[in-house]
């Protein structure tokens, strides 16, 4: 069984939001809101000071609250790769899985279901990357299987610092930051 | 200080979440209110004591039945996707409080049904005569009121539990992440529901009864509240953050004046009073309770919404 | 129109076959397949290349539609700019075509100039408006009096018409107002100019030098790509800014300089690197001229006086030197493009060039290639009229090594009808309000006008001030000249419709041709369509215009870019040699060897305004693009955090900032942060729009331009430094 996730390289992402764009054009996002963003961190004081870019979405998290909480089911982890996504028909659209996602990674789509990253299963179903992944000029997105110990995501975890977004929320996120 | 900037700016998420405005927090006081409602007069069932207690036998079920409807209502006013409700019915999942909620819910009614079927009020015997001989065979067997008051109480528990549930499952907000929610909860509902009593009922014997229960449950709460901030300030840093949001952060005046010293500390005092025949019995202080408790689930609701997991990660 | 042009392909295939079938007697079934196929077309994806207008880097993309809707943009995989991955603007070029506020038929102006109240016109009233002044005009002043200003390829055809009619006076703010100083610096250094896109090798460089460039959130896509491979090789960055910019979150050493003293750390940098004989001996002593002259001028400029200068730590000064050195010939000094600062940006971009030719990578891997075109001979046009006026800008040579037309100068001479007057402009893609410093100059300049025209695909503030506004198509509804690119690899690319306009714009070749024709210089404009002036152009070489439509890229052959490979050297200096000691400098009375002279300091109370890019717009023409809007629809101003909290003042206020002049500007969010000096602020070029008609972008931050009513003129090249102004505060809103 694949286990999808993504391995974004902090020190190569400059925050363009390519990935940002290329997701609202790819997935025709509607105006004012966002499945993808960029967070910017810094620490120290000026001029000894770092800073972090990441890349953020849903985490497809291995322990999803969302997909838990939800009462109707519509919130459900997809068969390939254990992508957590949404079905639109059976949302009653209750905010349950906004709250309960630690990365704020949900928001209400204007039509009236919960909405959010689907890792683009429409162009991984057909072999592609997705849309933020492709689209990087910094070439600093990964997507690939976690489970299978010779894909590019999998080495990338193996040889390099690495860490998620909040793992004291327990959801075990599945887009690693290279750091 | 991390300095962080984000470039997402969705609707009711950013720049802090704010997906449930004046409906959910109305809806879970009228569920913790109801469920006190239930547990009171399940109560004097229970005891046999339902012909005397007029108010928490008769009206309260009646009550109830409104007010479980208008907080379902509220429910469904929040829903963006109010055609698809039904589909809350198509299926039960057991990891999801909002399912068992959306059952509970509907399970109660019956309960609510049955209680009032105890003592039907007069609008509905004139529709229904029939009503009048199921009653008094209901009453003719005591045990069977007895069982309804077990159910009653059981019943209007599991209601105010699941409230707190609700909110404390959703571990990304750290304030709600705290298994003593649904306590404060319930015993706050307790307290609504008492201090109603005491507000309406004529009987002097029900209206003593309740206020000195009353206060019981408002010192109770008091217990409560220090024992969640407790919990919270000895956890994780994410839960401290938390805790102070409502002790000095943004949420702190409307938590200490209205929820505390308005709500608990202030009618507390003046029921200790009346119940020591000190002052008259008015409906000031139950007021000030109901009130509280409903700011109560404003404060926890919004607050919670605010509160987040700190991005911790430069190790 | 390549959907419509299909579907025109169809019907008459269908006509053909229908009157084919119809002899035969099966009329119906022919035609109803026909019309199958024709839905079949619509219906799905179509995929179009063509190369993106949304900057001027020109990378290839793909436009796709979906049942004939515009859909999204994606990079070309085989355009070697892009390697088919698209920046943000790129990526957002979606947004370029339905963009709600565009300008839609042509205006013209019915109140006074500036009011932005217009009648809507058509093309032909709209030509015989314009050719009637334009005439007049010509009649009174001569030819030369018009002027045009214009930015990127889309310039090319009205360039060729007013050429055509008789003037010279053509010129683009990317000179004066942007690269102009750095192209001219290394031109009087290696004798040739970097170009666009630079001829930098970043993605082989072990040591990348960045000076105020801020790569990352300025998105020349190569440059980008190459920035983030060399990240990923390890290279050693090294970032001097007053600002901790995002490349200075990726360097190994960060240099915090005091803004305008970047000449003072180059000086000492090479200082060091020549005393300690860290240099590349070989290639000085082969390709240099007059570097004794140079050492002895550089001597005494030490790691501690600089110190005093910059405010840098002499250590760090010493160790980036020593790091620089250590990667030759692969340490790359990036030349930087945005070079207009203060004033001596020449002298400073000489010195860029300079310490690179001491690094000895001139034509070697990591320093800088050899750019490399396809011969692509341009249209044979009949000759254009000459003239004895010569250009207007540049009046006795003032500025001896301008090689390009200076905008500021054009302005000058409309203002003092001096050493001529100019009584027309055309303006074409440039948004001279928000481009040339000082507003006021603009304006009254453009008050002096007998005629003004601005071509544009958005109503910016200098269409507010036009007589006649011509509304165009945006890249993705038209053709331009193909690009014949310079570059690693040569290669020519083509833009074409992908889609109608959606209401009366017009592309640029077809509004420039229908005014020749107006002008009666028909002659000028022997092809009717565009498709047959590319067609011709490409036959020329042997290349095949349908193949360029189906591909959008005609790769060359692989030419030697290194010397390593076999590129040749050449420095076309008048030494021949790389010019460490300028003797035409010298020789036109200014500092053979460039000389550090310290910047003005701040007033007390006020900070140095400096200004730059974000990665999701271009200039001021992208903010109504509701893509990008969506992505930052506002700009901030950058307040150190310690500066910020002296002022009470937090993220997320709004304050105005007000110049030495007494300008205020429009409201701004404040950004309190650590990553900004104490003496600057710092905001992104292109918000604060107030032309009424862009109605997404109005008002929304505040415009640098209009806080630059002060600028210094570099006495090389007439370019303008805009670094020179201070702001501070008004707190209340």
């Amino acid at each position: 069984m694949a286990r999808f996730g993504m391995v974004i390289d902090t020190k190569k992402c400059v925050g363009c939001m390519d990935c940002v764009v290329a997701c609202k054009t790819e997935n025709n996002v509607p105006e004012g809101f966002n499945r993808d963003w960029i967070v910017q961190e810094v620490i120290g004081k000026y001029p000894d000071l770092h800073m972090e870019i990441r890349s953020e979405r849903c985490n497809h998290c291995d322990n999803p609250p969302c997909v838990s909480c939800c009462p109707t089911g519509a919130s459900h982890v997809h068969d390939l790769g254990g992508v957590v996504l949404v079905n639109h028909k059976e949302c009653i659209s209750c905010k349950a899985c906004l709250a309960s996602c630690p990365y704020d990674a949900r928001f209400i789509h204007p039509d009236g279901y919960a909405d959010k990253c689907t890792l683009c299963i429409h162009r991984v179903e057909k072999g592609m990357n997705p849309a933020c992944v492709d689209v990087c000029p910094t070439h600093c997105m990964y997507f690939g299987d976690l489970d299978d110990p010779n894909s590019e995501v999998s080495k990338l975890l193996k040889s390099r610092k690495h860490h998620t977004n909040i793992p004291a929320a327990g959801t075990k996120p599945q887009i690693f930051y290279l750091m | 200080m991390n300095e962080l900037t984000n470039t997402r700016n969705n609707l009711m998420i950013d720049p802090s979440m704010n997906v449930w405005g004046w409906e959910i927090p109305v809806y879970l006081f009228l569920g913790g209110f109801v469920a006190g409602m239930m547990i009171i007069s399940g109560y004097f069932l229970f005891k046999g004591r339902n012909k005397e207690t007029n108010c928490s036998c008769f009206y309260l079920p009646l009550i109830s039945f409104v007010l479980l409807s208008a907080g379902m209502f509220t429910l469904f006013l929040d829903l963006e996707h109010k055609l698809y409700f039904w589909r809350l019915y198509t299926t039960f999942k057991i990891a999801s409080p909002m399912s068992w909620g959306a059952w509970i819910l509907i399970l109660i009614y019956p309960i609510l049904f049955v209680n009032i079927l105890l003592r039907p009020p007069g609008f509905l015997l004139k529709k229904i005569q029939r009503l009048n001989s199921i009653s008094e065979k209901m009453n003719a067997h005591p045990y069977l009121v007895k069982n309804i008051g077990v159910i009653s109480m059981l019943a209007g528990a599991v209601l105010g539990i699941y409230t707190g549930v609700l909110l404390s499952s959703l571990g990304a907000r750290p304030l709600w992440n705290t298994s003593i929610l649904w306590v404060l909860f319930l015993v706050s509902g307790l307290s609504s529901a008492a201090a109603f009593v005491h507000m309406i009922a004529k009987d002097v014997y029900e209206r003593e009864l309740l206020a000195k229960a009353d206060n019981g449950f408002l010192t109770l709460e008091i217990f409560v509240i220090i024992l969640m901030i407790t919990g919270l300030l000895t956890s994780s840093e994410a839960h401290i953050q938390a805790a102070e949001l409502i002790l000095s952060g943004p949420f702190a005046a409307s938590f200490w004046v209205f929820v505390v010293t308005v709500g608990i500390i202030i009618p507390l005092f003046i029921q200790l009073l009346a119940v020591n025949h000190k002052i008259k019995h008015t409906p000031i202080a139950p007021i000030m309770v109901i009130a509280g408790g409903l700011i109560l689930r404003f404060v926890i609701v919004s607050a919670g919404q605010y509160s987040h997991w700190s991005h911790e990660f430069f190790k | 129109m390549n959907s419509l042009s299909r579907r025109k392909f169809l019907k008459i295939t269908g006509a053909v076959l229908g009157t084919a079938a119809a002899l035969t007697g099966t009329a119906g079934m022919v035609v109803k397949s026909a019309k199958k196929i024709d839905e079949a077309k619509v219906k799905g994806i179509q995929k179009i290349p063509t190369y993106c207008d949304i900057c001027f880097w020109k990378c290839g993309a793909i436009a796709y539609l979906k049942n004939g809707k515009l859909w999204k943009v994606e990079g070309n995989p085989i355009d070697p700019l892009s390697k088919g991955r698209l920046c943000p603007r790129g990526t957002g070029g979606v947004g370029a075509h339905y963009d709600p506020d565009r300008l839609k038929s042509p205006l013209i102006r019915k109140s006074l100039r500036g009011k932005e109240e217009w009648v809507e016109v058509t093309w032909d009233e709209a030509f015989d408006y314009i050719a009637e002044k334009m005439n007049k005009i010509k009649a009174q002043y001569g030819p030369e009096s018009i002027a045009l200003f214009s930015h990127g390829i889309g310039g090319t055809f009205f360039k060729h018409t007013l050429k055509a009619f008789g003037t010279q006076n053509i010129s683009a703010p990317s000179f004066a107002q942007c690269r102009g100083p750095r192209d001219v610096g290394f031109k009087l250094t290696f004798g040739e100019d970097v170009s666009s896109p630079e001829r930098t090798d970043i993605k082989n460089a072990k040591c990348i030098v960045l000076i105020g460039s801020h790569l990352g959130e300025n998105m020349h896509n190569t440059q980008v790509q190459e920035f983030a491979e060399a990240i990923e090789n390890g290279a050693s960055v090294i970032v001097v800014d007053p600002r901790y910019s995002v490349a200075a979150s990726k360097a190994k050493y960060y240099l915090p300089i005091k803004p305008g003293t970047d000449l003072a750390l180059l000086l000492t940098w090479m200082n060091i690197i020549v005393k300690e004989n860290l240099y590349d001996k070989e290639f000085v002593s082969r390709y240099g001229f007059g570097f004794e002259q140079f050492t002895a001028e550089i001597s005494h400029y030490t790691p501690e006086w600089a110190y005093v200068e910059t405010g840098i730590d002499p250590e760090l000064i010493v160790k980036t030197a020593h790091e620089i050195a250590r990667y030759r010939p692969a340490s790359l000094i990036h030349p930087g493009r945005h070079a207009t600062w203060y004033g001596d940006d020449t002298q400073r971009s000489r010195a860029i060039a300079l310490l690179n030719a001491l690094m000895g990578n001139w034509g070697v891997k990591g320093g800088f290639y050899t750019p490399v075109s396809m011969d692509v001979p341009s249209y044979p046009y009949p000759p254009y009229p000459e003239s004895k006026k010569g250009k207007v800008d540049n009046p006795d040579n003032k500025y001896p090594f301008a090689h390009e037309t200076i905008t500021n100068g054009i302005r000058e001479a409309t203002i003092t009808g001096k050493p001529y007057p100019i009584k027309g402009w055309f303006v074409y893609a440039t948004n001279l309000i928000h481009a040339l410093p000082n507003e006021e100059e603009t304006i009254k300049a453009i008050q002096n006008l007998d005629l003004m025209v601005v071509i544009d695909v958005i109503p910016s503030e200098i269409a507010g001030w036009a007589d006649v506004v011509l509304p165009e198509s945006v890249y993705l509804e038209r053709y331009d000249d193909i690009n014949v690119e310079w570059f690693r690899e040569p290669f020519v690319s083509l833009r074409q419709p992908v889609v109608d306009s959606p209401h009366d714009q017009k592309p640029n070749w077809w509004m420039a041709k229908k005014l020749a024709e107006r002008l009666d210089l028909q002659n000028y404009y022997p092809w009717n369509h565009i498709e047959e002036y590319i067609e011709y152009r490409l036959n020329a070489v042997g290349y095949s215009f349908e193949q360029l439509k189906k591909d959008g890229i005609i790769p060359g052959e692989k030419q030697p870019i290194f010397t390593e490979e076999g590129a040749l050297l050449e420095f076309p200096t008048p030494s021949g040699k790389v010019e460490f000691y300028s003797l035409q400098l010298a020789g036109a009375g200014f500092d053979p060897v460039p000389k550090y002279t310290k910047p003005q300091e701040p007033p007390p109370g006020y900070f140095r305004l400096l200004y730059g890019r974000a990665p999701v717009h271009s200039f001021g023409r992208t903010q109504s693009n509701r893509v990008l809007m969506d992505m930052m629809d506002e700009n901030e101003i950058w307040i150190n955090s310690d500066i910020a909290h002296r002022y009470g003042l937090k993220s997320g206020d709004y304050i105005k900032l007000k110049n030495i002049d007494g300008i205020v500007s429009n409201k701004i969010k404040v950004k309190a942060t650590e990553r900004i000096r104490t003496d600057c602020v710092y905001m992104v070029h292109g918000f604060g729009h107030n032309s009424k008609m862009l109605k997404g972008a109005y008002m929304k931050g505040a415009s640098d331009a209009e806080l630059i009513t002060q600028y210094v003129i570099d006495p090389l090249m007439g370019g303008t430094g805009m670094n020179v102004n201070f702001v501070t505060f008004e707190v209340e809103v």
